[in-house]
């Protein structure tokens, strides 16, 4: 795509080479590939957009809260949805639920349900909370997950929550998930007579 | 249209047969019969069939009544809007009705849903204005010219796109539908209308740049299993697709129904993976990251996962299996009188093709196959109808697909014994309408 020139004149040479200088030279690149549509994304622009954190602790941002910082976190930013304690409002409940998910009124809680604590920190550091997202501090964001977790009993009031933290803490229902089985169900092509 | 395997051999207007079996027939029925069949044309006889329109909101004007109709209407007597009137049609004033069916007393509207009307549409292309939405951190305004597409991960080439480039590159065009994974819970209270209960479904004609193209500019590296897609909304919406499906039939679309996206459904770009839960087609796509692994986010651990009655929970649960619901007649309308109805509805699968749809209008005792009106397409809304002769009696009328994998689709009761109440999602059922004697159609289940 550098070139539409297909004689080798002189200045035909020329402009290509003004061109592939330019595709060395400058950064963003024209992409490098079949159809040389788009460009190259560069390093620090996929550093910045890159924020997913992952279960066995990639991709952490540095830094770290306390869940005393969480608690003042979460007064104000988050009690007005999910309730004082995690109790749950007009958003999820948060808190409660061990032991249920095997009986007839399941609680589907960060505690009782949510397998991984990274995801917890990924979460709410993309979507939280519902009217301001990604406004929080990575230190907030630290300082708040281990605050929901401690309302969950599952670390001390003392705790200080980093990546390595959270991706070492092992949630009660990380081994509650299977894979899909389905089709799990197997009706017939009954034609007449199919009532019990 | 190709035809499978399991494609039935016998008509499927076996009418006849079925109106001797459900037919106890006074005589205004027997006469409506004898004309029907001299007519030779159990559907398509405009005139006697525009009588009988269901449209709950029509009922009003469904009857041709005793009086004449003006010979010269009024809109035969001055000329109508000029041309331009308009730069941008919107339906009749008198179709006002048919709109999104939106819950009420919903705690906030910014993560929630609203349901096609299905009981109100013909056809399988859903107008772009009446496809269901499910936002979860509302409805972005996105300016193309900002928007951009990254991909990045494990790829030799981290790409980065506009709008504009992603046009450039080779185009696919593609009729699917798009259905949500809560297309109803399992739960009561049971929806009334078949909108309130499966309008979590719509369908369109999607033009876009096949992903496999896209993950073939960027390179896959070794290790390469997942791609972790990521919306530019207030959600920041996360899931992880199988490298499988991205390198199969994905597409990343910026049209719907031959214009631009609508911003409900991901204006300028969104991610569309046929058959797959809508959740996966992730809308204001802006991030495509190849892993080796899932992330695991928020919604496809804590959400989109289907609790099982022994507290496991099943995950990665993406296909829409096989399913089909009567819009016609459906929940909230009223059959006008005894005599003809074409009993229509839609049919889907996320593993392929319909095949077949049987109806029911005994309570799921006799079963008769229904006609596939074609286009019959993969993983596309399929229409089926079925000539039915109503005697003005209590009825119970169903439809059941059956899709090229040789699934059926099942009764309600089954995949409950096999999932309990609590699995929220993938719920496929059979979906009974009790027809009362008065005409009116309520959820036959209680």
């Amino acid at each position: 795509m550098a070139t539409a020139d297909r004689t080798p004149t002189a200045c035909g040479v020329l402009r290509t080479v003004a061109a592939a200088l330019l595709l060395t030279l400058s950064a963003p690149s024209i992409a490098q590939t079949r159809y040389g549509i788009g460009r190259a994304a560069t390093p620090a622009e996929v550093a910045a957009w890159n924020i997913d954190v992952e279960p066995d602790g990639r991709n952490f941002p540095p830094g770290q809260g306390t869940v005393a910082h969480g608690r003042d976190v979460y007064n104000a930013q988050c009690a007005a949805c999910h309730g004082a304690n995690g109790e749950g409002g007009m958003g999820d409940r948060l808190t409660g639920g061990a032991g249920t998910l095997a009986t007839d009124k399941p609680v589907k809680t960060v505690g009782s349900y949510w397998p991984y604590a990274p995801t917890l920190f990924d979460y709410i550091r993309r979507a939280m909370p519902l009217t301001a997202p990604q406004s929080l501090s990575n230190e907030d964001v630290y300082a708040v997950s281990g605050y929901v977790l401690y309302l969950n009993g599952l670390v001390p009031d003392t705790a200080v929550i980093d990546g390595k933290a959270l991706t070492s803490l092992k949630m009660p229902n990380r081994d509650g998930f299977i894979a899909d089985p389905r089709p799990d169900v197997k009706n017939r092509e009954c034609m007449t007579n199919c009532a019990k | 249209m190709a035809r499978t395997p399991r494609q039935p051999t016998t008509p499927a207007t076996d009418v006849p047969a079925t109106l001797e079996a459900n037919t106890v027939g006074s005589a205004v029925t027997k006469g409506r019969r004898t004309f029907l069949r001299r007519s030779g044309a159990w559907v398509g006889s405009g005139v006697a069939l525009a009588a009988l329109d269901l449209h709950a909101q029509d009922a009003a004007r469904a009857s041709s009544g005793t009086a004449s109709p003006p010979a010269i209407p009024d809109s035969m007597k001055a000329p109508g809007a000029p041309v331009g009137d308009k730069l941008y049609g919107v339906p009749s004033k008198y179709e006002a009705g048919v709109i999104r069916n939106v819950p009420k007393n919903q705690a906030q509207y910014i993560s929630a849903a609203s349901r096609t009307p299905l009981g109100d549409l013909d056809g399988i292309i859903t107008p772009s204005g009446l496809f269901y939405e499910r936002h979860h951190g509302g409805v972005p305004v996105i300016d193309p010219l900002q928007h951009r597409l990254m991909l990045h991960g494990l790829v030799k080439n981290p790409l980065l796109f506009t709008v504009d480039e992603l046009r450039r590159l080779p185009s696919i065009s593609r009729i699917h539908f798009l259905e949500c994974s809560g297309n109803p819970v399992y739960t009561k209270p049971y929806g009334k209308t078949a909108s309130d209960l499966v309008g979590l479904v719509s369908c369109g004609e999607w033009t876009g740049v096949s992903l496999k193209l896209l993950l073939d500019e960027a390179g896959l590296m070794p290790g390469a299993a997942w791609v972790m897609a990521e919306g530019a909304d207030a959600a920041a919406m996360t899931r992880s697709v199988p490298l499988d499906k991205c390198l199969d039939d994905a597409l990343v679309v910026y049209s719907q129904n031959g214009e631009r996206l609508r911003p409900e459904q991901g204006y300028p770009l969104r991610l569309l993976l046929p058959g797959f839960e809508g959740n996966m087609n992730v809308k204001w796509l802006r991030r495509l990251k190849v892993t080796d692994a899932p992330v695991h986010s928020r919604e496809e651990t804590s959400k989109y996962t289907d609790l099982l009655p022994n507290g496991k929970a099943r995950e990665f649960t993406f296909y829409m299996e096989a399913k089909s619901i009567i819009t016609s007649p459906s929940g909230g309308q009223k059959i006008p009188g005894a005599g003809f109805v074409e009993i229509r509805g839609i049919a889907w699968s996320g593993h392929g093709k319909v095949v077949r749809v049987d109806v029911s209008v005994d309570g799921g005792s006799t079963w008769t196959q229904a006609s596939l009106q074609e286009p019959v397409l993969t993983r596309a809304l399929t229409r089926f109808r079925y000539p039915w002769q109503w005697n003005g009696r209590p009825a119970v009328i169903a439809s059941r697909v059956v899709d090229e994998t040789g699934y059926v689709q099942p009764a309600f009761e089954q995949l409950v014994g096999e999932r309990g109440v609590n699995s929220f999602y993938h719920n496929n059922a059979i979906q009974p309408w009790r027809v009362a004697d008065s005409g009116e159609v309520f959820n036959g289940n209680g």
